[in-house]
C-alpha cells in the first residue's frame, strides 16, 4: 500500500505538476483578442445573411464559436510554448510563465474543441459545427503544427483559419455556405498577411530568436513591404466588394472606400519609409489600423443588417 | 508496499483556493450548459410537445 505524506483530508497533487493558473490565466490561454474578433465577425455572418435566427440560437451558436476559438489559441499556446517563451510579445503567457502545466492546457484545449463542435451541431447545425472543426484543425494542424515553423507563406495559407468565423455565422443562419460568406472569407483572408507582416516587421528580431519564418525575416523587409501593398490593394478591393453584390448597402459602400483608402495609405507609408525609428512606426501604425479596419468594416455590415438598411 | 510512494505536496493556501474557484468555474460551467440544452431542447420542440398524442 501506498504510505501518503499528508493526511488524506488535505489537498494533496503531484510535485511539480501544481497547477497554479487563476481563472485569468484560463482566458489568457483562449486569446481573448482574437476570440473578440472571431464572434463579432460570426455575428456579423449571421445578421447579414439572409432569413431569421431566433436569438436563443444565435447566443448559443455564438457561445459555441467563442469557445471553438478559445480551445484553438489554446491548443496553439500548448504547442508554441517554446516559441513563445523567447518571444517579448508572448514570453508572458500561462505556459511560458509555468502559471499552467502544458499537459493541463491540451486536456483544456481538446475538451474544449470537442465539446464546441458538438454542442453546435446538435443544437445548432452540423453545417456550422463542420466548419468550426475545420477551423480548428486548419489553426492547428495546418498553421500551427505544419506551417507555422516551416514557410514564410504561413500566415497566407494559415490565415484561413482566422477567416472561417462569418462563414460558420452564415452557416448558422442558412445551413449552408454561399458566394457571399465565401466572400466574407475572403476579406479576412486577404487582411491577414499586411496585418502579420506589418506586425513582423517590427517585431523581426523576435522572430528571427524564436526562429520563426515570417516573410520579412526570410525574403527580406523590402520583400515583405511589397507583398503588403499587394495584399493590401486586393484586399481593399474584396472589402469593397459586399457594398458591390448588394450583400452591404450605400453605407457601407461609402464607409469600405474611406476605410480602405485610409488602408492603402498606411500600406503605403509602410511601403516609402524603409529606415530606422519612422519605419518601425509605420509598421506599427499599420497593425494597429488594419485591427480597426477589420472591425470597422463588419460592424458597418452588422449595423446595416441590423437596422434592416439593407433587403 | 512501498514506505516512500509518489512525492506528493500539499498545495499552498492560494494554490488551494486557486483550484477551488477552477473547480466552482467548472460546476457553473457544466451547470449553464446543461440549462442551455433545455431550453434550445424546448424551443426545438416548441409547439409540437402541446400537441403531442396523449
Amino acid at each position: 500500500m501506498t504510505k501518503l505524506s499528508a493526511a488524506p483530508t488535505e489537498p494533496i497533487a503531484v510535485k511539480n505538476a501544481a497547477n497554479q493558473g487563476g481563472l485569468r490565466d484560463y482566458l489568457l490561454l483562449m486569446k481573448p483578442r482574437v476570440m473578440s474578433l472571431a464572434i463579432f465577425t460570426a455575428l456579423a455572418g449571421m445578421v447579414a445573411a439572409p432569413g431569421d435566427v431566433h436569438p436563443l440560437i444565435a447566443f448559443t451558436a455564438l457561445i459555441f464559436i467563442a469557445a471553438g476559438a478559445g480551445a484553438a489559441g489554446a491548443l496553439n499556446m500548448w504547442y508554441d510554448a517554446d516559441i513563445d517563451a523567447q518571444m517579448s510579445r508572448t514570453a508572458l503567457r500561462p505556459i511560458p510563465q509555468n502559471r499552467v502545466p502544458p499537459d493541463e492546457v491540451l486536456t483544456f484545449g481538446l475538451v474544449l474543441a470537442g465539446g464546441s463542435v458538438f454542442c453546435l451541431g446538435v443544437l445548432v447545425n452540423w453545417v456550422a459545427s463542420g466548419l468550426l472543426a475545420l477551423t480548428i484543425a486548419f489553426y492547428i494542424i495546418i498553421y500551427t503544427m505544419w506551417l507555422k515553423r516551416r514557410t514564410p507563406h504561413n500566415i497566407v495559407i494559415g490565415g484561413a483559419a482566422g477567416a472561417f468565423p462569418p462563414m460558420i455565422g452564415w452557416a448558422v443562419a442558412t445551413g449552408g455556405v454561399s458566394l457571399e460568406s465565401i466572400l466574407l472569407f475572403t476579406i479576412i483572408f486577404l487582411w491577414t498577411p499586411p496585418h502579420f507582416w506589418a506586425l513582423a516587421l517590427y517585431r523581426m528580431r523576435d522572430y528571427e530568436r524564436a526562429g520563426v519564418p515570417m516573410l520579412p525575416v526570410v525574403a527580406g523587409k523590402d520583400a515583405a513591404r511589397l507583398q503588403i501593398l499587394i495584399y493590401s490593394v486586393l484586399m481593399v478591393a474584396a472589402g469593397i466588394a459586399p457594398g458591390l453584390i448588394g450583400l452591404g448597402g450605400v453605407v457601407y459602400l461609402v464607409s469600405s472606400a474611406a476605410l480602405g483608402a485610409v488602408f492603402l495609405y498606411y500600406a503605403w507609408m509602410v511601403y516609402v519609409r524603409r529606415d530606422g525609428h519612422a519605419a518601425d512606426e509605420a509598421a506599427r501604425a499599420l497593425f494597429r489600423f488594419s485591427i480597426l479596419y477589420l472591425f470597422a468594416l463588419f460592424a458597418v455590415l452588422l449595423g446595416e443588417h441590423a437596422a434592416g438598411l439593407v433587403g | 508496499m512501498s514506505d516512500t510512494g509518489p512525492e506528493r505536496i500539499v498545495l499552498s493556501p492560494e494554490e488551494a483556493r486557486r483550484r477551488r474557484i477552477r473547480s466552482m468555474a467548472i460546476g457553473w460551467g457544466l451547470g449553464a450548459l446543461a440549462l442551455l440544452f433545455f431550453l434550445v431542447t424546448l424551443l426545438r420542440l416548441g409547439a409540437n410537445v402541446g400537441q403531442r398524442a396523449l
